[in-house]
């Protein structure tokens, strides 16, 4: 952390340095014969979500390098500028940088990722400023009906790919069949944007639970960061659910897993969503991160590769641990599949001076990426197109964690990697 | 069972909210400081703790003999480099220098730690618990409210029967006439200052050993602290104590009801001792 004091005259040299750039770089050949096309990125570097956006320098220096000579649209070659903004994991702030990326940086597209705290301003912005805006990293219904989209009608200038509640449902619903335990199950589901979908009796997990057979105890929605968790798991322990499920935070996870330890709650599936996402909370357990569950969105074993680079998903999750030291994680895949979509659609459209030339090349992508086929055309719902979901188990090997993948039965095209273990 | 299971959770839950709020709770009463970056300090206490954990490789409770005096430390600079300048009739520059060092120390944290959550390893003790009837009672929460109860009655006993007490006291009736007879203010205030980050520093570690941490969360742990405080009566260290278990028990009851209620009859509760006796249930006398 500490950096030597520069003197005087490295400051005043810098500074000329500075000064004199635009002067040289008018010159250099890669700005005075290239139009440039200008992509805007938004994505959580800072805050609660930061670790969402750790892969973000790693993937875009990849990115960077495959663009270096620019992309070529209608036989002309366009240099591309990526022009990457903070969004603070604030709602606000996105709003805030997208619209400044719009307006002041004159971008032709906007992207963005990781949760609809991030996702949703940017996309309002671009579409109420009809700049062609492509997002991943949220599952399609917050997207849509947190953004008040009308099923048909949809949206003008945004696009999305991932995946939704039904893909987190069925793959679920598929590993938990395998088991053959209790099919009663305790539901975690906090008072968040979240937590209201998975909750919500029509939507969310209830009612599919229920038709497949199986007894969901949810006490009520309670609010994030709570302290405590003792009647929920009186509740489950009085009905003796076998399962837990949910979608929560990892601090309100890791009270609610000691405090069942404390209390005697012994669940033989513990499968959550958003809260063991990453390699680091499960890591932070302990021995008790060992067997949890959760939806896979994307892993090395995913049998993809990038239209861009050619890397594989594995070369793409192995070279971000070997360059940074830390596990892999799975925005790293969305986030290269974000760039890989753009790199296509430069390449496609009919006229890149023109937004509506630009939307019409998204709609009509048809692209295989790192996390699997992008394409609008066969969609859930207007705008959105979804990527495959399977369902993966943490086990324990050595002193590592590695996240098997357990159930495939929507996406077969991805392989099993491991069998599910119960737990106590 | 259940009601009395969730009562005695929310008992424990107090004790954790006292260990919160006892280090606010005596800055107030020295020094009429409110303290907007208690909850980033407790959450820092959590990390030193880490950091001490790993670099010894030894159990968090052992940690805190050397976060402890860190802590400390870190309180005696923070209150005599920059808190002291701010204090004055105007009760707003505190207010806000502390505010603007919440968002430095979430900042540097998220810097040097990244938003990485962390927890605390301490092995068997997170999940042992002691059976009473059909009740089963988590070791690590009774330990919380042992040492919540252990620390208030130390910090009481210190107030009243020692001379360090004496001092603080008498800063807190007047800061002047205690100048005037030969105190120096800004040293008795620093020692006030190293005390509660001393306090701090214990919570930190317990939260850090309860639950996940990450450099944004210590807001959210603020409002119990102050609610805690007010509902126990400003300055008054046992009240503290009480403020927090009503606080617990407010909660567990009201998720009890339904688990949306937890928060919210905190809350209510809280709002409810405010508007009947805004002073709390035990102010301290004054005068």
């Amino acid at each position: 952390m500490s950096k030597s004091h520069g003197s005087r005259r490295n400051f005043l040299k810098g500074t000329a340095a500075i000064m004199a750039a635009p002067a040289i770089l008018k010159y250099t050949n890669a700005y005075a014969d290239n139009p440039v096309i200008k992509i805007g990125h938004v994505s959580p570097r800072t805050g609660s979500l930061a670790g969402f956006a750790e892969a973000d320098d790693y993937v875009l220096a990849a990115i960077a390098k495959a663009f270096e000579g620019g992309i070529e649209n209608n036989g002309k070659r366009y240099t591309v500028k990526i022009i990457s903004k903070d969004s603070q994991s604030n709602p606000n702030r996105a709003a805030q940088v997208a619209a400044d990326l719009i307006l002041r940086d004159e971008v032709d597209i906007i992207v963005a990722a990781s949760t609809p705290d991030t996702v949703n301003p940017v996309a309002d912005q671009a579409e109420a400023m009809e700049v062609p805006c492509i997002t991943t990293d949220c599952p399609w219904q917050p997207y849509f009906f947190g953004r008040k989209g009308v099923p048909g009608k949809g949206f003008d200038s945004t696009y999305h790919f991932f995946w939704g509640l039904e893909d987190v449902i069925g793959s679920f619903l598929d590993m938990w069949g395998k088991t053959g335990v209790k099919k009663v199950a305790g539901g975690l589901f906090p008072n968040d944007a979240d937590g209201n979908a998975w909750g919500h009796p029509e939507l969310g997990l209830p009612k599919p639970l229920a038709e497949a057979g199986y007894n969901l105890v949810v006490p009520g929605q309670y609010q994030p960061l709570t302290d405590d968790f003792s009647s929920q798991i009186s509740a489950f322990k009085e009905a003796g659910c076998e399962i837990i499920t949910g979608n929560m935070i990892p601090p309100d996870f890791a009270t609610f897993w000691s405090q069942a330890a404390q209390q005697g709650l012994k669940p033989k599936v513990v499968t959550i969503g958003k809260a063991i996402l990453f390699p680091s909370v499960v890591e932070s357990l302990g021995e008790r991160g060992d067997g949890l569950s959760s939806e896979v969105w994307w892993s090395p074993n995913h049998p993809f590769n990038s239209s861009l680079t050619g890397a594989s998903a594995k070369d793409l999750a192995h070279g971000y641990t070997a360059a940074s030291g830390r596990p892999w994680t799975q925005p790293i895949g969305f986030k290269h599949a974000l760039f890989e979509v753009v790199a296509d659609v430069i390449k496609r459209a009919d006229d890149l001076s023109d937004p509506s030339a630009i939307i019409k090349a998204i709609a009509g992508t048809k692209l295989d990426t790192i996390v699997g086929n992008v394409d609008w055309s066969n969609g859930p719902i207007n705008n959105v197109t979804k990527t495959p979901l399977v369902a993966g188990q943490w086990q324990r090997e050595g002193d590592k964690f590695d996240l098997k993948i357990v159930a495939n039965t929507s996406a077969p095209a991805i392989p099993l990697t491991g069998e599910l273990k119960l737990l106590g | 069972m259940d009601w009395i299971n969730a009562l005695i959770q929310g008992i424990l839950l107090g004790g954790l909210y006292a260990l919160f709020a006892a280090g606010l709770s005596l800055i107030f009463g020295v020094m009429r400081l409110v303290n907007i970056a208690h909850g980033d300090l407790i959450v820092l206490a959590a990390y030193l703790g880490l950091s001490v954990t790993i670099m010894l490789g030894i159990h968090p409770l052992l940690a805190m003999f050397a976060v402890v005096p860190m802590m400390a430390a870190i309180g005696y600079v923070l209150q005599r480099g920059i808190l002291n300048k701010t204090l004055g009739d105007d009760l707003l520059p505190p207010l806000l220098v502390t505010f603007g060092l919440s968002v430095i120390i979430q900042n540097v944290l998220l810097e040097v730690y990244s938003a990485d959550p962390q927890k605390l390893d301490a092995g068997t003790l997170e999940i042992a618990s002691i059976s009473v009837g059909d009740l089963s009672i988590g070791v690590l929460p009774l330990l919380t409210f042992g040492i919540a109860v252990a620390i208030i009655a130390s910090l009481h006993w210190m107030f009243y029967h020692t001379s360090l007490g004496r001092s603080f006291r008498a800063v807190s009736d007047n800061q002047d006439i205690a100048q005037l007879m030969g105190l120096n203010r800004r040293h008795i205030f620093g020692l006030a200052m190293a005390l509660a980050l001393a306090v701090t520093a214990v919570a930190g570690v317990m939260l850090g050993v309860r639950t996940n941490f990450d450099p944004s969360i210590g807001g959210a742990r603020l409002i119990f602290g102050f609610e805690a405080v007010i509902i126990g009566g400003l300055g008054n260290l046992w009240g503290t104590l009480v403020g927090g278990i009503i606080l617990g028990v407010a909660q567990t009851l009201g998720a009890q009801i339904n688990p949306g209620w937890q928060l919210l009859a905190g809350h209510i509760t809280f709002l409810c001792i405010i508007a009947f006796k805004p002073r709390g249930f035990f102010p301290r006398v004054s005068g």
